[in-house]
C-alpha cells in the first residue's frame, strides 16, 4: 500500500556500490543525483507487513549513512 | 500507461528531488530518469503553477482526460525545470472528495443542490433587486491575486463599466497594495524595475523580511546555487525571526518589529556620510520629496486619509537622517551600529551588485509605503536600480497578484489604465468598454478591510467573493466572520472547494480549477504567462470569468460582454492590451504568449522580446534615449526619494498582551490552505497550525513542545500546540503562527490596522499574551 521516497545519503565513496544494492532490492527504485554523492529512493509497497520488511532490509544496507523521508502516500489505491 | 499508483510514485519521487535540491544547492538529477522509469502515454501541457508569485512553468500530463502529472518546464527561464514541493503535486487536490460541483442554495438554513442555470438566475436577480432598493453602491464584489486576467478584467468591467460602482476590490489589498503605493510615489509607474536574471549577475542579496527558503523556494534555490557557482556572492537576512532562510544565509541579523524605518533611513545616512552617495546620478535622475508625519493607523471605520507631497532638497534630506545614526537606532531597532554600517559598506561598495528582496514582511507593515519608499532610496542614492544585478525587487504572494489585480486593476481606486481619479483614464476606460463615460464613478469606495467594515454596518447588501477566502485571511475575522453572517447581507462565493467563507454564503458557485480552464497570469518579474485548457471541470463548476459575463447579461449587459463560451478568454485578452498599447506597458499578442513559456512585458512588437530592466535606456525602448536613464512614470523622468521617519506600531506589546504576533505562510501550504490541505502529502508535513516560542519564554511559561496553548489579544482567542525549537525560531517576546489552518483561526486574534495609504493590513505586528490551556 504505501509509497514513499527519500533522499538517501550514502557513505563516503559509496554511492556507486548503494545503487546497486538498492537496484537489486525489491519495490525500491533509485534516481541517482549526477553531480553530488545523493540518491531519491522511491519504494512502492503492497501492504504493512510487506512496508515492515522493507524498513528491516533498509536499516541493514551499510552503504547507507542517512535516509531521510520526504513524503508518504498511505492512502488506498485503485 | 500512467497509472494512478505510477503518476503517486512519479510525485512522490519529484518531491525527493525537490527536497534535495533545497538541502544540497545545485544537485541534479538526469532530467530524463523519472519519465523513462514512470511515464506513459502522457500528453504534455505547459502552463504557470497555480500557487505562488514566483510564477514556475509547469508542464502538466493528461491522460483520458484527466490530470496525472506535474514536472517542471525546462523551457521556462524562471524555474529551468524546477518546482517545490506545492508545485509539483497541485494537480492532487482536484479530485478532493468535498469538491464542489453542484450550485447549493441555502433554503431554510440547509444548502440544497439546483442547477447553474438556477443559481445564476437567483445571483442576478439578488444583485438587481439590491441595487433598484440600495442603490449601487450597496453591491461589491470581492476578487483576487489568483483570479485570471480574464477574470480579474470581466469583473471590473462588469462592477465600474456595467453597474457604474468602484465596490471591487480584492484579496492582492492583503499583500501587494504597499508594494503598488511604493512603486507609485517612487517612480510613478507599477511592478519591478528588473528581472529574475538579476539573481545571476548580483554578489549580495538583502532580504528585509522575507523568508524566501519557503515564500519564494525556486528563486531561493536559483539564489543558493549561484553562490555555489560563483565567488564574492552574499546572502543577508534581515528579519525578525529565524527562518530557514537566515540559516542558509550568510549572515542573519535580527531586528524589533517596525523597525526596519529605522534601519533604512540609517543605512541611507551611512551612504552619504561615508560619500557612497552616486553623486551625477542623484543630480540627474532623482527629486527629494517628504510626505505627512503621524498618519494614523486606519482602526476606525471610514477612516480618511490623504498623503500630500512637499518637495525638499537634498540638504533638507541629509539634515533629516541626522536622526538615523546607526549609533542613535540602536535601541529602536536592536541592530548594532556594527551591523548597520556592514550593511551600508555592502550598498555602498561601487564593486558590489546588490538586490534587495521583500514581500510580506515590508508589505504587512502599517508604515508599507514608506518602507518600500526607503529601500528604493537606499538604490537610488548609490544608483544601483535598473541594470543586470542591481536592484530592490518586490516579490509577489499570489500568482496573478501583478497580472490581475495589479494590472488588470481589480482595485476600488484602478481601471485597467490608470485610476478611477483620472478624467482620461476613465475616458480611455469607458471608450473600451463602450459605455457612457459618466457611468465610472471618480472617486474609489471601499477597499478590503472597509469593505468587510460596510458588510458588518450594513451598507453593503450584496457581496460576491470569488477565488478567495477572506473569512481566513482577512485580519480580525472575528469581527468579519458574525459580519458576513448577517441577514442584512446576501453572500455569494465561487470556489472550487468548500472554506469557511462559502459556510457563510446564500448562494456557492462551483467554480473550474486552474488546468480546467484556459487563463493568463502574470508572475512577480512581469512576465504574462497563457495556458490552454487541459481537461474538463468536474459537474457544473465553470470558470469564474464565464459566471460574471452569465450575470451580467442576466441583468441586462449583455451588448458589453459580446464574447463566446469557448472562446471568452482570448476574446478578452485581446480587448484588455488595448489598455495597455503603447512602449511602456505593451502586453504581448496572445499567439506569442501560447508559444513562449512566458513574456514580460514591455513586449518590445520590433524586435519580438522582453524588457529585462525598465528605465535603463539599454535595454528599455521605452526611455528617452538621449538619458541613460529614464524614470518615465514620473513626468520630469525623476524617481523621488522620500523622507519618511520612524513612527511605531500601533499595538506594541505591554504588561496585559507581553507578546508580539507575527503571522505568515509556511512551504507546504497555499495560504488559508484550501488546496493544499487537501494535498495528503502537503497535509501530512504539516497537518496543523502551531504558535512557535522562543525557549527561553516556553521555560519561562512551564511549556513544552507541542503543549497546546491559547493565543489572546483583545480581538480574540485562538489555540494551537506550541512549537519550541522546530521550524523557526522568534526572538524573546515574540511569537510567530502560520495563517493556513482554518481550524486554528489566527486570524480571529490578529488586528485590522494598516498602512493609511495603501491601505493594506499589518498582519505582522500586534500584542498577545500566551496562556496555557
Ligand atoms: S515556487 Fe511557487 S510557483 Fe514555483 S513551484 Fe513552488 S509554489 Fe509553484
Amino acid at each position: 500500500m504505501p509509497i514513499k521516497s527519500y533522499v538517501a545519503f550514502p557513505r563516503k565513496g559509496e554511492k556507486e556500490q548503494l545503487i546497486k544494492v538498492l537496484e537489486n532490492t525489491k519495490h525500491c527504485e533509485v534516481l541517482p543525483a549526477t553531480n553530488k554523492e545523493v540518491l531519491v529512493l522511491v519504494t512502492d509497497t503492497k501492504d504493512d507487513q510487506q512496508e515492515e520488511a522493507l524498513q528491516q532490509i533498509l536499516d541493514s544496507i551499510e552503504e547507507i549513512e542517512h535516509l531521510n523521508l520526504v513524503s508518504g502516500f498511505s492512502e488506498k489505491i485503485t | 500507461m500512467m497509472n494512478r499508483r505510477n503518476f503517486l510514485k512519479k510525485a512522490a519521487a519529484a518531491s525527493a528531488m525537490a527536497a534535495a535540491a533545497t538541502m544540497i544547492p545545485g544537485i541534479l538529477f538526469a532530467s530524463d530518469q523519472i519519465d523513462k522509469k514512470l511515464s506513459g502515454d502522457i500528453n504534455w501541457t505547459k502552463g504557470p503553477c497555480r500557487f505562488c508569485g514566483v510564477g514556475c512553468g509547469v508542464l502538466i500530463g493528461t491522460q483520458k482526460g484527466k490530470a496525472v502529472a506535474v514536472k517542471g518546464d525546462p523551457n521556462c527561464s524562471v524555474n529551468k525545470g524546477l518546482l517545490c514541493v506545492k508545485g509539483y503535486h497541485q494537480i492532487m487536490c482536484t479530485s478532493s472528495a468535498d469538491r464542489l460541483t453542484k450550485p447549493l442554495v441555502k433554503k431554510n438554513g440547509k444548502y440544497v443542490e439546483t442547477s447553474m442555470e438556477e443559481a445564476l438566475d437567483l445571483v442576478a436577480s439578488k444583485m438587481k433587486e439590491t441595487i433598484e432598493k440600495h442603490g449601487k453602491d450597496s453591491v461589491a464584489m470581492y476578487t483576487s491575486g489568483q483570479s485570471t486576467i480574464p477574470e480579474g478584467y470581466v469583473a471590473s468591467k462588469f462592477m465600474k463599466g456595467a453597474i457604474g460602482t468602484n465596490n471591487l476590490d480584492c484579496n492582492a489589498r492583503l499583500c501587494m497594495a504597499s508594494a503598488v503605493t511604493g512603486f507609485l510615489t517612487t517612480f510613478g509607474a507599477d511592478e519591478p524595475m528588473g528581472c529574475y536574471e538579476d539573481i545571476e549577475h548580483a554578489n549580495v542579496f538583502v532580504l528585509w523580511g522575507n523568508n524566501m527558503a519557503e515564500m519564494h523556494p525556486v528563486l531561493f534555490s536559483r539564489m543558493l546555487d549561484n553562490r555555489l557557482n560563483r565567488k564574492n556572492v552574499k546572502i543577508i537576512d534581515l528579519a525578525t525571526r529565524t527562518t530557514r532562510t537566515s540559516k542558509a544565509a550568510d549572515k542573519s541579523i535580527l531586528f524589533k518589529p517596525q523597525s526596519d524605518l529605522a534601519i533604512a533611513n540609517a543605512i541611507c545616512y551611512e551612504l552619504i556620510n561615508n560619500g557612497w552617495v552616486n553623486n551625477s546620478f542623484v543630480e540627474k535622475h532623482i527629486a527629494f520629496n517628504k510626505g505627512k508625519t503621524n498618519i494614523g493607523y486606519g482602526l476606525e471605520d471610514k477612516f480618511k486619509f490623504k498623503d500630500k507631497a512637499t518637495p525638499i532638497d537634498f540638504d533638507q534630506y541629509k539634515s533629516f537622517l541626522e536622526d538615523y545614526r546607526p549609533d542613535k537606532v540602536e535601541a529602536i531597532t536592536g541592530v548594532s551600529a556594527k551591523d548597520i554600517k556592514y550593511l551600508a559598506s555592502l550598498y555602498g561598495d561601487p564593486n558590489l551588485k546588490v538586490v534587495s528582496f521583500w514581500c510580506m514582511g515590508m508589505n504587512q507593515h502599517t508604515r508599507g509605503t514608506w518602507i518600500n519608499n526607503l529601500v528604493y532610496n537606499i538604490h537610488l542614492l548609490t544608483g544601483k536600480i535598473s541594470q543586470p544585478g542591481n536592484g530592490p525587487f518586490s516579490l509577489t504572494g499570489q500568482p496573478s497578484a501583478c497580472g490581475t489585480a495589479r494590472e488588470v486593476g481589480t482595485f476600488t481606486h484602478k481601471l485597467p489604465k490608470g485610476v478611477v481619479m483620472n478624467k482620461k483614464h476613465r475616458e480611455l476606460a469607458a471608450k473600451i468598454w463602450k459605455v457612457p463615460y459618466e457611468r465610472i464613478p471618480d472617486k474609489p469606495t471601499y477597499h478590503a478591510t472597509e469593505m468587510f467594515r460596510a458588510v458588518d454596518r450594513g451598507d453593503i447588501k450584496f457581496i460576491w467573493t470569488q477565488v478567495t477566502n477572506p473569512l481566513v485571511s482577512l485580519p480580525k475575522t472575528s469581527r468579519y466572520r458574525p459580519a458576513m453572517q448577517k441577514d442584512s447581507c446576501f453572500v455569494v462565493v465561487s470556489d472550487v472547494f468548500p472554506t469557511p467563507t462559502s459556510d457563510v454564503a446564500d448562494v456557492i458557485l462551483p467554480a473550474a480549477w486552474h488546468v480546467e480552464k484556459s487563463g493568463l497570469y502574470g508572475n512577480s518579474e512581469r512576465r504574462t504567462q497563457y495556458w490552454d485548457k487541459m481537461v474538463e471541470a468536474p459537474g457544473e463548476a465553470m470558470p469564474d470569468a464565464w459566471m460574471t459575463i452569465e450575470i451580467a447579461r442576466r441583468m441586462g449587459y449583455g451588448d458589453l460582454f459580446p464574447y463566446s463560451k469557448e472562446n471568452h478568454h482570448e476574446e478578452i485578452y485581446n480587448e484588455y492590451r488595448q489598455f495597455h498599447a503603447g512602449k511602456k506597458h505593451n502586453m504581448a499578442p496572445l499567439e506569442v504568449l501560447k508559444k513562449q513559456s512566458g513574456v514580460i512585458w514591455p513586449y518590445i512588437e520590433e524586435t519580438g522580446k522582453s524588457t529585462q530592466w525598465r528605465f535603463n535606456s539599454k535595454y528599455d525602448p521605452a526611455c528617452n534615449q538621449d538619458k541613460d536613464f529614464d524614470f518615465y512614470g514620473k513626468p520630469d523622468g525623476k524617481a523621488v526619494i522620500w523622507q519618511r521617519p520612524y513612527e511605531p506600531a500601533p499595538e506594541i506589546p505591554d504588561n496585559e498582551y507581553p507578546f508580539w504576533l507575527n503571522t505568515g505562510r509556511v512551504i507546504e501550504h497555499w495560504h488559508t490552505g484550501s488546496m493544499t490541505r487537501r494535498i495528503p502529502v502537503l497535509h501530512q508535513a504539516v497537518p496543523n497550525a502551531y504558535v512557535e516560542l522562543h525557549p527561553d519564554d516556553a521555560k519561562q511559561m512551564g511549556i513544552r513542545n507541542k503543549q497546546k496553548v491559547k493565543v489572546i489579544s483583545r480581538r480574540g482567542t485562538t489555540i494551537l500546540p506550541a512549537s519550541i525549537n522546530e521550524r523557526g525560531l522568534p526572538t524573546k517576546g515574540q511569537v510567530f503562527v502560520p495563517f493556513f489552518d482554518e481550524s486554528m483561526m489566527i486570524n480571529d486574534v490578529t488586528l485590522d490596522a494598516f498602512c493609511p495609504i495603501s491601505k493594506e493590513p499589518d498582519y505582522k505586528k500586534c500584542a498577545v499574551r500566551i496562556e496555557k490551556v
